[in-house]
């Protein structure tokens, strides 16, 4: 038996396995993660908040139900009239068509990266696609109206100079990167394994991709398609310079139409007055986009969870 | 080393002999028609093969030839290359960017390594079970019907699917639930469903790259009585580090190893090739005893 064993015996030299005095870094720096946590919980709830009371107020002077059917959008006219389908169509327009291009594209061009093409070619075009995503939208608003509008009259479209088809096609592009850069992360998750087993079977590339990559990165694929679908619906600048200001109910792609954004940033730069109902709308409007993506949000995260593919 | 001709000599003159040396596990190889095998034209014929991976010399200079409608065991120490050789057959190499295949692989009469061969049409003559089992998350019938979908085989899919499923001896364990999802079944039962899934494309040949190391004793005798099974209709070929394995299931085993060049490059090489039976009881070469006695003793 040593000393130390005999001494732990007696309990004279017990080590304590309590705490050896309080530690402050470690406290401090606790703190400040979670200040830095709740800063944009507090955010969230802040914006609900004023987004919440000013629409509250709103809905006192205009019926909820003509607001969620009415098909007339005229908040300054007189006699005003606030029916938000025309900005919601308008919104759901541009979806579609930004749609129209980001599935596709979004997903062809992740598949190319990563199962077609050689280490050479992706070090030059992934960096093109981070190019692409850092883009300010300004730039795309005014491409779309300065020169796709135009190119898309030039052969032959008789197009308005801000239409609904030239914006949703830019924001589509816009979101090319997003779609693709998510979907090729999930690629890359797909084990090597499935891969060399699928070719070991005499499946093409193609069929190896379309079969195989493409099931078991399902999750993925539908996680970036969700995350552009929101951003194209919440998407403002490009809609406002490219597809106007008029609130209408149009399905015809070469007019132009406000969505709920565009309504949003025309009327909040503009000088209505500090609670009047004009400016009340803002808000109403400002939660149904809100409503939008959250519904879009919660129907990813189910949507993502259901087709999780386990590799084991 | 004794090359394909030798040995068939060797076999024709003496095979009472030597079938009468055969250890218990080897015995029941004594059927008459593994030794009339020796007669029939191989499947590969395999001649200075060499493998590179970048500046890596992987496998050197392997010259053998492998026999028709038998199995075949590759053996070794971990690292000599027997994965990287029998990716060779399957032009599996292909998809290994830094690979480099130098050598000539005959496949019956043709240059596997040919310019005017297309990787494709090879992989769906010569199949492939791989170490950990990797069925596609996907259903089992959609496992098994993989193979012929893409190979736009799909009359009679739901005939090809049983029948796959029955010579991987897995139908009667599946039958009633082939629409759930293969990564529901225990690892031996994957593995038979990897199996069935490389029966159903109808292949020549199947390659097996160390199918049970990562299986339980009862599902790696399973695949082993499987690979007696498949051996009447199909070449096969098998990887295992289970020497036991290679003495129970392989008409002819190849043993490889490694040398270590002075800048301490590893490097593979065949150190020898014979009938099983030779290799782990009278074996030419003293690494292969080396290795054979080491792992038996
Ligand atoms: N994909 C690869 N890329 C580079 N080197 C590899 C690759 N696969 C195998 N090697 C190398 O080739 C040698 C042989 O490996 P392998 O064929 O897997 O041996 P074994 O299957 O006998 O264990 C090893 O030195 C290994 O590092
Ligand atoms: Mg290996």
């Amino acid at each position: 038996m040593s000393t130390r064993d005999v001494e732990l015996l007696r309990g004279d030299a017990r080590p304590s396995l309590g705490s050896s005095g309080r530690r402050w870094g470690e406290d401090g720096i606790r703190a400040l993660l979670l200040v830095c946590a709740c800063v944009s919980v507090l955010t969230t709830l802040g914006i609900i908040i004023a987004l919440v009371q000013p629409a509250i107020e709103f809905f006192r002077e205009v019926n909820l139900i003509d607001f969620i059917t009415g098909t007339r959008w005229a908040p300054l006219f007189k006699p005003s009239s606030f029916g938000v389908l025309p900005l919601i169509s308008a919104t759901l327009l541009l979806t579609f068509w930004a749609a129209v291009i980001f599935i596709p594209f979004g997903l062809g061009t992740a598949i190319f990266l990563s199962e077609y093409a050689r280490p050479g070619v992706r070090r030059v075009l992934k960096p093109a696609l981070e190019i692409l995503a850092g883009i300010p939208t300004v730039v795309f608003g005014f491409f779309a109206l300065v020169f796709f509008t135009p190119f898309l009259q030039d052969i032959g479209l008789g197009l308005e100079t801000f239409n609904i088809v030239g914006a949703g096609v830019v924001i589509g592009v816009m979101l090319i990167p997003t779609v693709a850069s998510i979907s090729e992360d999930a690629m890359a998750a797909v084990p090597q394994d499935l891969r060399a087993g699928a070719y070991a079977l005499g499946a093409t590339r193609f069929h190896v991709a379309t079969r195989v990559v493409v099931p078991s990165a399902f999750s993925g694929i539908i996680a970036s398609y969700i995350l552009a679908i929101s951003r194209a619906i919440g998407e403002t600048v490009i809609a406002l310079i490219a597809a106007g200001t008029i609130a209408r109910i149009t399905f015809n792609p070469e007019e132009g139409a406000a969505s709920m954004a565009a309504f949003i940033a025309a009327t909040g730069v503009g000088d209505v007055p500090t609670g009047s109902i004009e400016y009340k709308t803002i808000f109403a409007v400002g939660l149904t986009l809100f409503v939008f993506t959250l519904v879009m949000n919660i129907f990813s995260t189910r949507l993502v969870r259901r087709y999780r593919e386990v590799y084991e | 080393m004794l090359k394909g001709d030798d040995m068939e000599t060797a076999q024709a003159t003496e095979p009472a002999v030597r079938l009468d040396r055969v250890e218990p596990a080897i015995a029941d190889r004594s059927d008459p028609a593994a030794v009339a095998a020796v007669q029939v034209p191989p499947v590969f014929q395999v001649t200075g093969l060499s493998v590179t991976y970048g500046s890596h010399l992987a496998l050197a200079d392997v010259t053998m030839d492998i026999r028709s409608k038998a199995v075949t065991a590759f053996i070794g120490p971990s690292g000599c290359g027997k994965s990287t050789f029998i990716r060779c057959f399957n032009r599996l190499n292909d998809l290994i960017p830094s690979a480099r295949v130098t050598g000539q692989v005959l496949y019956h009469e043709d240059d596997l390594y040919s310019p005017t061969v297309d990787p494709v049409e090879v992989r769906k003559l010569i199949g492939m079970v791989f170490q950990k089992p990797n069925p596609f998350p996907k259903s089992i019938y959609d496992n098994v019907a993989f193979g012929p979908r893409v190979l736009r085989r799909k009359d009679e899919l739901d005939g090809r699917v049983e029948m796959a499923l029955r010579r991987a001896a897995l139908w009667d364990e599946v039958k009633d639930r082939l629409k759930t999802n293969a990564l529901s079944l225990s690892g031996g039962q994957q593995q038979r469903l990897c199996i069935a899934r490389c029966l159903a494309v109808e292949p020549d040949v199947i390659l097996m790259d160390e199918p049970a190391s990562a299986l339980d004793p009862i599902s790696t005798s399973a695949i082993e009585d499987l690979m007696h099974e498949l051996k009447t209709d199909y070449t096969i070929v098998v990887v295992t580090h289970n020497m036991q394995q290679a003495a129970r299931v392989a008409e002819m085993t190849a043993f490889f190893s490694v040398d270590v060049g002075e800048d301490g490059q590893r490097t593979g090489v065949l150190v020898e090739y014979d009938e099983t039976q030779t290799i782990f009881t009278t074996p030419a070469d003293p690494r292969t005893e080396g290795y054979v006695t080491g792992r038996f003793g």
